[in-house]
């Protein structure tokens, strides 16, 4: 693994080396590494476009890292990859995407990730997005992430961009079956002229199901932001979608929260906030000793933390 | 010591420039527990912010051990030792008390050490120390939490805004044993704004400021009968106690 690797590994995945447990590790289109347990299997499709993990029902307290990097500039892939969790398993798995561009041409990792979460089973998705590279091609990410949950599953998903990546346009469909429960939180940083759109459309199905949406961005510079979620209430089910963002410098942001009730017992609540750092905020941390770039630095970190 | 030199400070509103402190000038002495009162709309909490810099005044001269700070930032002033007790404290999201607390007293404290500021302002520190510093805390703890970065910090000049706003009844006594102790365990001065009576009663000197000037300052043996006297208060000062 040559150095650039290695760094891009500890950035999106917080990994030194070879992560513990099963993984798969793929770096410019290639599978660079590949560990199975014996509740984990992951396999290459044939087709070539990705791969299939197999959580064995009740597996628990095991954890599958899929880190992806790109250094070669003008690469672009685009990678499926489906998650079949079994039954009463409780599973972690990390998936980060880091592309280190240090040419002129775009380098672009779109990725299609199908989670199909067992009955009663439980995850934890992981996923950190960060760009970097001194190449004036653009870095850019496109992940879609299509999310089946069977009855009484849970899952939280963890999405984090705070870096580095010029343009992204994430989607995000969920089909929620009886019980099961969907908390996502998204953190998003853009600066420079960077876009980034996310969208969510989350289908609540059964009979008290639930989910969260919960986001969290600072656009600063001149970068562009839209928050885009639909919450269906199709049950007696509990939604509830709240997107806050600071704003900075030229920026600009749309949030546009939107629930539907198709069943009259279906509770859905959005909230969608925009500003400005408040000064007061500003001052009570100068009057720490802070600076002012280091007040703001502390907010915004607190905000994304 | 600090030293205020004929401050004047003012503001333009609809119907022309208001005077908010007129020619004020104050010397608060090392190791001095100053308490500033006087009627709402004084001018007291604009004098508060003139000595942290969070407003500049029109004219005049503050200096700080000697050394003149009129065109230092409110940074500069807080390291060189004053710190301040806002009258309504900011929410942050996603601060954890514990990180206000660490900013607050520069270095890496233990969750342990910071917890001893929570619990001498009377917070039951295990509760609040992973605490977002949001809008799920209430006011009143807010305010204290507001109250144990300034102990933290431990500087040489403590201005604290009226630190009994927002404070439940059951607390209080516990503020003002806060004060007691401040003032056995810090060396510094401290200067609070405030209409409490047990606040005055355990203060060294007594400011009283009205209508942006400084009606009377002195020992507080001498000023506090004054303001509470009955028919023998002078005008203004019947005015601050129907204020109260």
């Amino acid at each position: 693994m040559d150095k650039i690797l290695e760094m891009m590994l500890e950035k999106v995945a917080g990994l030194h080396g070879v992560p513990e447990g099963a993984y798969n590790i793929r770096a410019n289109g290639q599978m660079a590494g590949r560990n199975t347990t014996a509740n984990i299997d992951i396999v290459t499709r044939e087709d070539g476009t990705g791969i299939d993990v197999h959580i064995k029902p009740g597996t628990k307290n095991e954890s599958v890292h899929i880190p992806v990097i790109l250094s070669q500039t003008g690469l672009t892939e685009l990678v499926c990859n489906d998650f079949y969790i079994g039954e009463n398993s409780d599973v972690t798995i990390i998936a980060g995407c880091g592309i280190h561009n240090g040419g002129a041409k775009e380098s672009r990792h779109d990725g299609i990730h199908r989670f199909f979460v067992g009955k009663n089973a439980k995850l934890k998705y992981v996923e950190k997005h960060y760009g970097e590279g001194e190449g004036s091609g653009e870095r850019v990410m496109n992940p879609r992430t299509e999310i089946t949950m069977e009855e009484g599953s849970y899952m939280e998903m963890e999405t984090v961009q705070i870096k580095g990546i010029d343009s992204t346009n994430r989607e995000t469909e969920a089909h929620l079956k009886a019980g099961a429960k969907l908390v996502v939180q998204e953190r998003l940083m853009t600066h420079g002229s960077q876009t980034a759109e996310s969208r969510f459309d989350v289908s609540m199905d059964g009979e008290n199901s639930s989910a969260n949406i919960i986001s969290r961005s600072v656009a600063k510079d001149s970068s562009t932001q839209c928050f885009y979620s639909n919450l269906r209430g199709n049950s007696l089910c509990a939604g509830h979608t709240e997107c806050d963002a600071i704003i900075m410098d030229h920026a600009k942001i749309s949030s546009l929260p939107e629930i539907t009730a198709n069943h009259p017992d279906a509770a859905l609540i959005h909230e969608a906030a925009i500003g400005k750092i408040a000064g007061d905020q500003i001052i009570k941390l100068m009057t720490l000793g802070l600076t002012e770039q280091e007040a703001e630095a502390q907010i915004v970190n607190g905000f994304l933390k | 010591m600090l030293e205020m030199r004929n401050l004047s400070f003012g503001v333009d509103d609809s119907q022309g420039k208001k005077e908010i402190l007129k020619d004020v000038s104050l010397t608060v002495g090392d190791d001095k527990f100053v308490v500033i009162t006087g009627p709402n709309g004084g001018g007291k909490s604009t004098l508060a912010k003139l000595i942290m810099g969070i407003e500049k005044p029109k004219s005049g001269q503050i200096l700080f051990d000697g050394q003149d700070i009129t065109e230092k930032n409110i940074t500069e002033r807080a390291n060189m030792g004053i710190s301040f007790a806002l009258q309504q404290p900011v929410r942050f999201k996603g601060v954890q008390v514990l990180d206000l607390i660490r900013l607050a007293a520069k270095k890496q404290l233990s969750a342990a050490d910071a917890c001893r500021y929570l619990s001498e302002v009377g917070l039951c520190a295990k509760d609040y120390i992973n605490r977002e510093v949001n809008a799920s805390l209430s006011g009143g703890e807010l305010k204290r939490i507001e109250i144990a970065t300034v102990l933290a910090r431990g500087t040489k000049l403590s201005v604290f805004d009226e630190p009994e706003a927002g404070i439940d009844l059951w607390s209080f006594q516990n503020l003002i044993q806060v004060f007691e102790n401040m003032r056995k365990n810090t060396h510094g001065s401290i200067i609070i704004i405030s209409h409490q009576e047990r606040i005055l009663e355990i203060a060294d000197e007594i400011v009283v400021i009205s209508d942006g000037s400084i009606l009377k300052h002195g020992p507080k043996d001498e000023i506090l009968p004054e303001i509470l006297g009955t028919a023998s208060a002078p005008g203004s000062c019947q005015f601050y106690r129907r204020d109260r």
